[in-house]
């Protein structure tokens, strides 16, 4: 089917409880082997949780769809073990370009700062990020993939769901004390616990067209506004792994998909875009429409709904898949201690709480980027184009230029599992937010700072005061201290966090900051961790 | 936030009819999809000189309705 591209074929195996007809309760059931789904399965398994994943089809995406990882879901990746090859295999990049009309209008950075581990971002096609966590999953004696596994029905008891699965054996019934829909945009699952999904439908088409190409156009995504090649409508031009490239064009409101999608129609859009005389060939195109949408609740009884099964959003920005990521980073440590008896039930919903709020931010900004790529009247068209036009000669106009708002993790400001500050500090590191990186050594080895965390609670501590592990009930939050388990070489650590000697850092497994003080104190420590737990 | 506190409908153009002139002409020769352009354009380059939110938000809010301040005195 594809020129780059060998598809591979999983094998349907039908499951012992089916054969033999009995109903078996598993711990979690993962529904859909997508990328949110597979790295539900990778994350749960990490911690501890047998996961079976249903997926009602034997390969893996179909087209390259998704393109661009940006730092925090790679560095999720990185903590299940994955993200090596999948950093390997793409293309890095953190540069952006904006044209209009004839000219370059803004340059943005993605990443201006060194001393991380992973990239801004990547891209790879998604094809190959699902095959290699379905290389990763199948090494998992925790993981089950179950291919050519269709949830028909769901119903629910108070502590578990009853799901009807159909296979090429027939159906049959399974049991789950928590499902974790990760069946994307048009979430059967979703519909089936009846949950609402409200926001916005943009009418604009727009064409993707995959190509293969040899070309030394720069690994930066360039965008154009109202370019001489497609007057009037935007258009995009991004490198992908084997050559291949891929070229965006809007289309309007009024496209036929169905022409637009025949590679007599694509190749003069490429051609008139690249040049005449540019050799290419096409290898897929598609058209697409999008919407920003939400579900109302991430929580329905034991059902929990992730990536684009909870959150639809236009694709400028990278906000889709990148955001799932997420979710399920938020999700696995809390479902790990709610299934140990080690939390409240009610930890589950701060995924909804936190997740959600996250969900709004990257609703608000695709939002706003799709109003700016996709003026609904004349009038927002003049301040659109007035916009571009005073970034080429002014500096105040360029942050105004959107043309996507590229993936960033949310900080989860307000949420009830985290502990305000008491005392002041400066930066970033606020609780709720997501630990930066740092270069450290460790036994005298160079070694980045975020591998050294996210098993479990860490208490990091700076300089030599006395501090313990803490613990409420079974859970212990576990002393990292920097200048012994690891150095700080060049200070970026204790720059980042604000650290002078005594500072402590209540750390959660998502690698979020939960809680931070000047000093150590146990009886604080140890409430700022119960309340990290959902009040345990 | 009531109306007069944040943004200034009192007098503060020195020469109006010198200021009024001024961006007459300068929209004179043009056809109207240039100068509606151009008024865009001025919008922002004004919004950015401006700067604080609340004056801008209050300054939007006035111009899509001048008359709602009056009509809910009246009230």
């Amino acid at each position: 089917m594809f020129q780059t591209y060998q598809y591979p074929q999983y094998d349907y195996r039908q499951s012992e409880e089916q054969k033999a007809g009995t109903v078996k309760r598993h711990k979690v059931v993962v529904i859909g082997a997508g990328p949110i789904g597979l790295t539900a399965a990778l994350d749960f398994a990490q911690r501890g949780i047998p996961t079976v994943v249903l997926d009602d089809n034997n390969t893996v995406s179909i087209g390259s769809r998704a393109v661009c990882y940006a730092k925090r879901p790679l560095e999720i990746w990185d903590r299940l073990g994955c993200a090596t090859r999948m950093i390997d295999k793409g293309i890095e990049w953190k540069i952006g370009k904006v044209f209009f009309r004839d000219d370059l209008a803004y340059t943005f950075d993605l990443l201006p700062e060194d001393g991380h581990k992973i990239p801004a971002f990547i891209n790879l096609q998604q094809y190959y990020l699902e095959e290699y966590m379905v290389e990763e999953a199948q090494k998992s004696n925790l993981i089950d993939l179950r291919w050519k596994h269709k949830l028909l029905n769901l119903q629910q008891d108070d502590d578990h769901a009853v799901l009807t699965v159909e296979t090429p054996d027939g159906v049959f019934k399974m049991e789950a004390e928590w499902v974790v829909a990760c069946d994307g945009a048009n979430s059967d699952t979703r519909k089936m616990v009846g949950a609402g999904f409200s926001g916005q439908f943009f009418q604009d088409r727009f064409l993707i067209a995959d190509i293969i190409m040899k070309a030394d156009f720069p690994t930066e995504r360039w965008f154009w506004f109202d370019p001489p090649f497609h007057r009037g409508q935007s258009a995009l031009l991004h490198k992908q792994c084997d050559d291949v490239w891929r070229l965006d064009f809007q289309l309007g409101w009024e496209a036929d998909p169905e022409e637009e999608k025949k590679p007599e129609n694509i190749i003069p859009r490429v051609k008139a875009m690249l040049g005449e005389d540019k050799e290419f060939e096409l290898e897929w195109a598609s058209v697409y429409q999008f919407a920003c949408r939400r579900i109302d609740n991430f929580r329905y009884g034991r059902v929990l709904f992730a990536g684009d099964a909870a959150h639809q959003v236009s694709p400028f920005g990278a906000r889709g898949a990148n955001t799932g990521v997420q979710d399920i980073d938020n999700l696995g440590w809390k479902l790990k201690l709610v299934l140990d008896g080690d939390a409240p039930e009610s930890l589950i919903d701060s995924y909804h709480t936190e997740r959600a709020f996250a969900a709004d931010d990257n609703l608000l900004n695709s939002t706003r980027s799709t109003d700016f790529i996709t003026p609904k009247n004349e009038a927002s068209r003049r301040f659109r184009d007035a916009v571009l036009d005073l970034s080429e000669v002014t500096d105040f106009a360029k942050p105004l230029v959107n043309s996507g708002r590229l993936s960033a993790p949310t900080p989860y400001v307000e949420s009830p599992l985290n502990t305000a500050d008491e005392s002041s500090f400066a930066g970033n590191m606020t609780p709720g937010t997501c630990c930066a990186d740092a270069p450290v050594s460790v036994n005298g080895e160079a070694a980045w700072f975020l591998n050294q965390i996210g098993d479990g609670f860490t208490l990091l501590i700076f300089g030599d005061e006395a501090a313990e592990d803490v613990t409420a009930g079974n859970v212990k939050a576990r002393v990292l201290r920097v200048g012994k388990d690891l150095q700080d070489k060049d200070g970026t650590l204790a720059a980042r966090y604000d650290a002078a000697p005594g500072t402590v850092y209540l750390i959660r497994p998502d690698q979020h900051v939960a809680a931070r003080w000047r000093y150590f104190n146990d009886n604080k420590v140890e409430a700022a961790l119960k309340t990290a737990m959902g009040g345990a | 936030m009531p109306l007069n506190l944040k943004l200034n409908l009192t007098r503060n153009l020195p020469d109006p009819d010198g200021f009024y002139e001024y961006l007459v002409s300068s929209q004179r020769h043009m056809s109207d999809e240039d100068a509606n352009c151009m008024n865009a354009r001025l919008i922002l380059i004004l919004a950015n000189q401006i700067g604080d939110p609340d004056v801008l938000k209050a300054a939007i809010d006035f111009a899509a309705n001048p008359k709602a301040a009056d009509k809910r005195e009246a009230a």
